[in-house]
């Protein structure tokens, strides 16, 4: 086995899913909080991509971009939470569903309308544009050694919010019992306001920082919802804790699995059949995983509700 | 005479509070047997455990000569254990008639029957429309269950019950929430059914239970604190001291 | 209110009869295809229908058997037209095909989604589908992720040919129509009371004795194989197999069509099919008209972006009129729940 691809696929993998865990996390706690299924998350996702393309290209500068694109996301999410999602929360899943699908349908022809229907590419910044030798042989690129860093910063800051802050604290306590919270006397509808302007932030952070790697274009956010969904559902709903480790896990099945299954396949199989399941199988893994844990787990890893 | 129901060692903890504690109880073939105790002292447990729906920390429930402790809640309904909710529990959108046809239909063995008609189906509504009548509900067969009285939901939870043919019901306050006259309606049902059927009853009303009861088990903080016969429980110090809340007179 | 109502859907049933022969005598043959769609995406939403109306599983996965189905269709054209198995093309074998392997597909992700509940389920559903969807995206052979163009559409020797658009149209029409009249035997049967006690009272039927879960997983199964008929005319009709159609997204569409026609109710998907289809034709050119009456300019941007009032008018579907077209025919404005 190479090892080096190894330790390279496996940093692959890392970041992705700390791209996913900062998605997730913002799901997972209006999953947790509000009892609501917001399938516009992933709109969040592309609009704080744009948003960073936009200010990129203003600014000149991309770390610029990042300190405006993160309040605007916010607001973005507050505005959506205000005007829109806020009549939401005593309805039912499937009304949920029904108006935060029309949302995605909304936000996909505002940015086609704001930006136009071609993707953009934004540059990578500067400073991170060269690739740095870990180690004999080894040599990654930088820009995604920040997303690392940065991601991981994203976590930690939101790990100290929720254990250490009041914020934190009624947030937690929201998620395990929301009636109590409520009964404590704190302005929920205020509280609710800045948790989904918080999970907006950081689906727009993924977003961005995503921008420079792949293409940003209209739609960008509707397969990465779906696999932060995955990671909720293994992760257990409205566990934060639950979300980092299983987007880990997702991020590094999924990445090593492409990289390496196709070997490991064509080790028992002949090429043919190999060359042409690989990829397919490969894509499916974490689906799988998925399957097996809910077959044990039907709660998910860390369930909030049941501590 | 034969056990119907016999607990034996029964335990269910919620976190810290212990619901039932070490709980024993039979209850004979053919009796009314009462279950009472303050709010909260485990009697909606208890079902709960005997249908199934609550699995029990330790313990075992013996039904019909067999041990049911860890049979799934449909099996032991299958075996004949009913039971009535103490919060009216019925299909909201459906007529009282359905309700009850679907609770005749589970009794009829597998529903994988997927072309004649239900809801014309004689084998389903001659039984379901007698079951209707036993409660006193034949006229209301029609009516959407949601637009019936507080009192006929409570009838017809009580011939949903009835319609699976059980051995045993299990009804959790049957006249949770009746004026007078439903309730006074509700005892004569029952004293009908009586001796044809094992019932475990509880209830609030002590009226309902002086008239129905052959035996009666006070519950209190989950542990039956005396089982007897009516006059028995009647006069016992410590029950009128824990429960029927009255003074000792020498306290 | 009834007798509206009924006269409504009988119109509609009747107009959709005669949609090929008006088409051939206006000479607009564009309007077959178009109303092809409309009775395909019917099957496809009257299935989803019996899991999320009658039985109120909200099923977020539901073009994933929809996909199925049509790949049966790709597949089978693919082997005939590379590999000369000219049996790969038979109509009969399509059509068998893209029942049992959706249906068997509904009921593997069936069983396992079925042990979850409320958002759980909505998402592991969701979940599931995208899995299919790049595992056909994975499989380069069938064409991955540029589909595959049929030359030869399912051949059902002398009985009909589907390349004569009509004949498609009345194949559509007639599987339609048995999809209906099965599904009203169903939800009518003694399965069916079982499915629908379960949604409106789960727990109740569990008391009185029946294994729920057992009876919602057939009903789910039954659902992805009558979805996966639909799968079979959509790549007739389309005369391409592709993974676009498995996106989740669609799985969005053919919930809104349940939820526009009317919930739990037989027509209701197909007045909702019919109406979605329409409003995904006509709206653009509607706003671009309203939009020249108020005298506004450039208007053409009115009509591209007719999408940006399609998401609103969603959400103030969901909010106002649950009901959905069949309950605003029953008289009932607002909410119906
Ligand atoms: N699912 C649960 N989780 C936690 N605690 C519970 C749960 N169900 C019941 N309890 C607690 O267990 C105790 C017994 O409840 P139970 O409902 O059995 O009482 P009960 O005797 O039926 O009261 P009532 O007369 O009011 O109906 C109560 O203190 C209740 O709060
Ligand atoms: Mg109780």
């Amino acid at each position: 086995m190479n090892w080096i691809l190894l330790i390279e696929q496996t940093l692959n993998g890392l970041q992705l899913g700390l791209l996913l865990f900062l998605l997730a996390a913002g799901l997972t706690l209006v999953f947790g909080i509000m009892d609501l299924v917001n399938l516009a998350h992933g709109s969040l996702y592309m609009v704080g991509a744009y948003f960073a393309a936009t200010f990129t290209a203003w600014t000149g500068s991309f770390v610029l971009a990042v300190v405006l694109t993160l309040p605007a996301t916010l607001l973005v999410g507050a505005v959506v939470e205000i005007v829109c999602l806020r009549t939401l929360y005593d309805r039912d899943h499937l009304d949920q569903v029904l108006a935060t699908f029309g949302l995605i349908l909304f936000f996909n022809e505002l940015v086609r309308l704001v930006w136009g229907p071609a993707g953009l590419s934004v540059p990578l910044p500067e400073f991170l544009s060269s690739s740095l030798e870990l180690a004999p042989g080894l040599i990654y690129p930088s820009y995604r050694l920040a997303i690392i860093i940065a991601s991981l910063l994203a976590a930690f800051f939101l790990y100290w919010l929720v254990a250490r802050t009041r914020i934190g604290m009624l947030i937690r306590a929201g998620a395990s019992n929301r009636e109590m919270v409520g009964a404590l006397g704190v302005n929920i509808r205020f509280l609710f306001t800045i948790v989904f302007g918080l999970g907006a932030a950081l689906a727009g952070l993924a977003g961005l920082m995503a921008a420079p790697i792949s293409t940003v274009e209209i739609g960008m956010g509707e397969n990465v919802l779906i696999l932060a969904f995955v990671v909720i559902v293994i992760g257990g709903i409205g566990s934060i804790r639950g979300a980092f480790v299983s987007a880990l896990l997702i991020g590094l099945i999924d990445t090593v699995g492409r990289a390496f299954l196709p070997d490991v396949i064509g080790g028992f199989f002949d090429d043919e059949f190999a060359d042409a399941a690989a990829p397919a199988l490969a894509s499916m893994s974490i689906y799988l995983l998925m399957a097996v844990i809910l077959a044990f787990r039907p709660e998910g890893l860390f369930s909030a509700r049941n501590g | 005479m034969s056990e119907a129901l016999t607990i034996e060692g029964l335990v269910k903890q919620f976190g810290g509070l212990t619901a039932t504690d070490h709980l024993s109880l039979s209850v004979t073939q053919g009796e009314v047997h009462a279950v009472i105790g303050p709010n909260g002292a485990g009697k909606t447990t208890l079902i709960g455990q005997l249908t199934g729906e609550i699995t029990p920390d330790a313990g075992t429930i013996r039904f019909a000569g067999r041990d049911v402790t860890g049979l799934a809640v449909h099996r032991r309904s299958m075996l004949g254990l009913a039971r009535s909710f103490q919060i009216t529990n019925v299909l909201a959108d459906f007529t009282a008639r359905a309700n009850v046809a679907l609770a005749v239909q589970a009794h009829q063995g597998h529903s994988f029957r997927f072309w004649r008609k239900a809801a014309t189906d004689p084998r389903l509504i001659g039984p379901a429309e007698e079951h209707l009548a036993t409660v006193g509900l034949a006229d209301r067969a029609d009516v959407t269950a949601s637009s019936l009285s507080h009192g006929e939901q409570r009838q017809l939870e009580l011939a949903m019950a009835l319609a699976t043919r059980p051995a045993m019901l299990l009804l959790d306050e049957p006249m949770a929430g009746m004026g007078p006259e439903d309730s006074a309606r509700m005892v004569e049902i029952l004293k009908r059914l009586k001796g044809e059927l094992t019932i475990l009853l509880v209830e609030h009303d002590m009226d309902a239970v002086f008239a129905l009861a052959d035996r009666i088990t006070v519950l209190v903080y989950g542990r039956a604190i005396a089982t007897g016969a009516p006059e028995q429980i009647r006069n016992d110090p410590d029950v009128r001291a824990a429960y029927l809340g009255e003074e000792t007179g020498d306290a | 209110m009834q007798m509206i109502r009924v006269g409504f859907i009988g119109l509609v049933m009747l107009a959709l009869a005669v949609v090929p022969v008006v088409a051939n005598a206006i000479d607009e043959p564009f309007y077959v295809s178009l109303f092809t769609r409309m009775l395909v995406l019917a099957i496809a939403a009257s299935s989803l229908n019996l899991v999320l109306g009658y039985g109120g599983m909200v099923s977020f996965g539901h073009a994933a058997y929809l996909g199925l189905g049509s790949y049966v269709v790709g597949i089978g054209f693919y082997h005939a037209a590379n590999d000369g198995m000219d049996w790969a093309l038979n109509g009969w074998l399509h059509l068998a095909l893209a029942v049992v392997i959706p249906g068997m597909a509904a009921l593997l992700i069936g069983a396992i989604s079925l042990r979850t509940r409320g958002v759980y389920f909505i998402m592991i559903t969701l979940a599931f589908s995208q899995m299919l969807y790049y595992f056909f995206i994975g499989l380069e052979r069938y064409g991955g992720d540029d589909g595959l163009s049929l030359w030869y559409l399912s051949d059902f020797g002398d009985v009909m040919d589907l390349n004569d658009d009509s004949q498609l149209y009345y194949l559509a029409y007639g599987l339609l129509v048995l999809v209906l009249f099965t599904l009203y035997r169903l939800v009518n049967s003694r399965f069916g009371m079982v499915v629908r006690g379960a949604k409106s009272n789960e727990r109740r039927l569990m008391a009185v004795g029946f294994p729920t879960y057992r009876y919602r997983l057939v009903a789910f199964g039954i659902s992805g194989a009558i979805c996966g008929v639909a799968g079979f005319l959509m790549a007739n009709q389309s005369e391409f197999v592709s993974t676009s159609e498995m996106h989740w997204v669609h799985s969005g569409d053919l919930i809104v069509m349940v939820v526009l026609g009317g919930m739990g109710t037989l027509f209701g998907p197909v007045l909702g099919a019919v109406g979605f289809l329409m409003l995904e034709q006509y709206l653009p050119e509607l706003m671009e008209g309203v939009c020249h009456i108020i005298g506004g300019e450039s208007c053409g941007i009115a009509g591209e972006y007719w999408k940006m009032v399609f998401g609103p008018l969603l959400i103030l579907i969901v909010l106002f009129a649950r009901g959905g077209i069949d309950g605003l025919l029953q008289g009932k404005v607002g909410r119906n729940v």
